[in-house]
């Protein structure tokens, strides 16, 4: 027999807390690691030589790393810099920075894509190159890059469970508490698991929705 | 006919991996003419063309636009001279996620700082003029390859460039879209457009040209005016590769 009070009283409220502070930090890491993504991918494939190079490094080193190790460091290392975080915004500036290397790669692919042409057609028009990079490449390459971003969005959603590493209170962290306070790991994350389902799935609906809105004929299915 | 020189080009030269594509290219072209360039495949025709507006830098020589030496090295210069000088591409290269529409409004906007409303009205006009206004809100995917050349003639046109260069404009489309392509072209010459035209459609270089360069090796060998160049009897390069040509098509 389920126990209905230990649900209703304890671990759905935690958890449904927990959610407000995981959307916290999937929404506003998830659209700005896109947008990062897109001027960090443009940069690595049309800007001058040496910001092309620091951001292949900072793609390296940002995929090389585990996310929880950079949490780490931006929780406890960047103190002793001077440093501070809260736990939310060590959490959240961890992921934006995280999935925007991860975004880039994405992008990054989708502008290599692109025929070159598109570039010479604007500049023989007399676009600049930003100017042709911003109305013609980034349009092309956002709506190609569409399905793999969404896929690091979904990525975004499982690893922000990451967050209770430092000590940010979000879904995983607030199961972890119930949990360990009452032993009953089966059903806690067995629940924290249902969410988190939930939240994909809710997310893969609204990405092919934003897919569909954005369809134009020639790019993706017809 | 006025004899004042649009464009002028001195002594362009340009190596690629260590291969001279174009050795000291020199023309004029003066308002309303239409010069057309042949040659075989890799004589540099499209490479010069691309070297008139900089899309590939050349390494030496001059570029005059209106009697205006151009400072290649001055990007605000640059954008402004390829404002003035359209393009045509073999291949289109209409903006794949923008309707045929806004492919003639956005440079219009973002180039020449039109309002939306004035650029729509523009574009409207250009493509009433190429046959396609009722293709408007179509996008390339949608469109023919004869009606995507035409779209990408109305989004030059729109520029009032002061010359257009065109890089074989007809090649990656049948003979019938190639037609619909050419008497857009034709109108065009007859309304005094300046233009520059690489091409192998030789029927069409020969009624309409002023004056037809034949390139090999990255070199004008020839230039004259079709008369002149094709007469029969005469022993020219470019009457040689024309005859070529023909038998070509007539094995065919």
């Amino acid at each position: 027999m389920p126990d209905i009070a230990f649900w209703n009283e304890t671990l759905l409220p935690a958890l449904n807390r927990g959610l407000l502070v995981s959307l916290a930090l999937i929404i506003p890491a998830g659209t700005l690691g896109f947008l990062g993504g897109v001027a960090l991918g443009c940069v690595r494939v049309f800007g001058p030589p040496l910001l092309r190079r620091l951001g292949d490094g900072y793609t390296a080193l940002l995929r090389g790393v585990p996310l929880a190790v950079q949490l780490m460091m931006i929780y406890y290392a960047l103190p002793k810099l001077g440093i501070y975080f809260e736990p939310y915004g060590a959490a959240l500036t961890g992921f934006i920075l995280c999935t925007a290397a991860y975004q880039s790669e994405y992008v990054r692919g989708a502008i290599l894509s692109i025929r070159h042409g598109q570039v010479q057609a604007a500049l023989a028009l007399g676009f600049s190159l930003r100017e042709a990079v911003f109305w013609i490449i980034v349009p092309q390459a956002a709506r190609c890059a569409l399905p793999g971003c969404g896929n690091e969005i979904i990525y975004l959603i499982k690893y922000s469970s990451l967050a209770y590493l430092v000590t940010c209170m979000e879904l995983m962290g607030e199961g972890k508490v119930v949990a360990s306070n009452t032993f009953r790991f089966t059903e806690v994350f067995l629940a924290v698991g249902v969410y988190y389902l939930a939240l994909v799935t809710i997310a893969g609906f609204l990405l092919r929705r934003l897919e569909k809105r954005f369809h134009i004929p020639g790019f993706g299915p017809r | 006919m006025n004899a004042r020189p649009v464009l002028r080009l001195e002594g362009i030269s340009k190596s690629l991996g260590g291969k001279r594509i174009l050795n000291a290219c020199s023309l004029t072209v003066c308002r309303g003419e239409l010069k057309v360039l042949i040659g075989p495949s890799g004589a540099g025709k499209s490479t010069l063309l691309q070297c008139i507006n900089c899309l590939i830098q050349p390494d030496e020589g001059e570029i005059w636009l209106d009697g205006k030496l151009l400072d290649r090295t001055d990007d605000g210069a640059l954008c402004a001279f390829r404002a003035q000088v359209g393009m045509i591409f073999q291949d289109f290269n209409l903006f794949d996620h923008l309707t045929a529409a806004e492919n003639v409004t956005i440079a219009l906007r973002k180039v020449r700082g039109f309002s939306r409303a004035r650029a729509e009205e523009r574009a409207g006009e250009e493509l009433e003029r190429v046959g396609l206004a009722n293709r408007r809100h179509l996008y390339p995917a949608e469109l023919s390859g004869g009606q995507k050349q035409r779209v990408a003639i109305a989004r030059a046109l729109a520029m009032d460039p002061r010359v257009i260069l065109l890089d074989e404009p007809t090649s990656a489309l049948d003979p019938e879209l190639a037609g619909e392509v050419l008497s857009v072209i034709q109108l065009l010459a007859r309304g005094g457009m300046t233009m520059i035209m690489a091409t192998h459609q030789m029927d069409f270089a020969r009624a309409l040209a002023h004056e037809i360069l034949f390139m090999e090796k990255g070199v004008i060998v020839e230039q004259g005016a079709p008369a002149a160049l094709l007469l029969e009897g005469r022993a020219t390069r470019t009457r040689d590769f024309c005859a070529k040509l023909a038998d070509l098509r007539a094995n065919r």
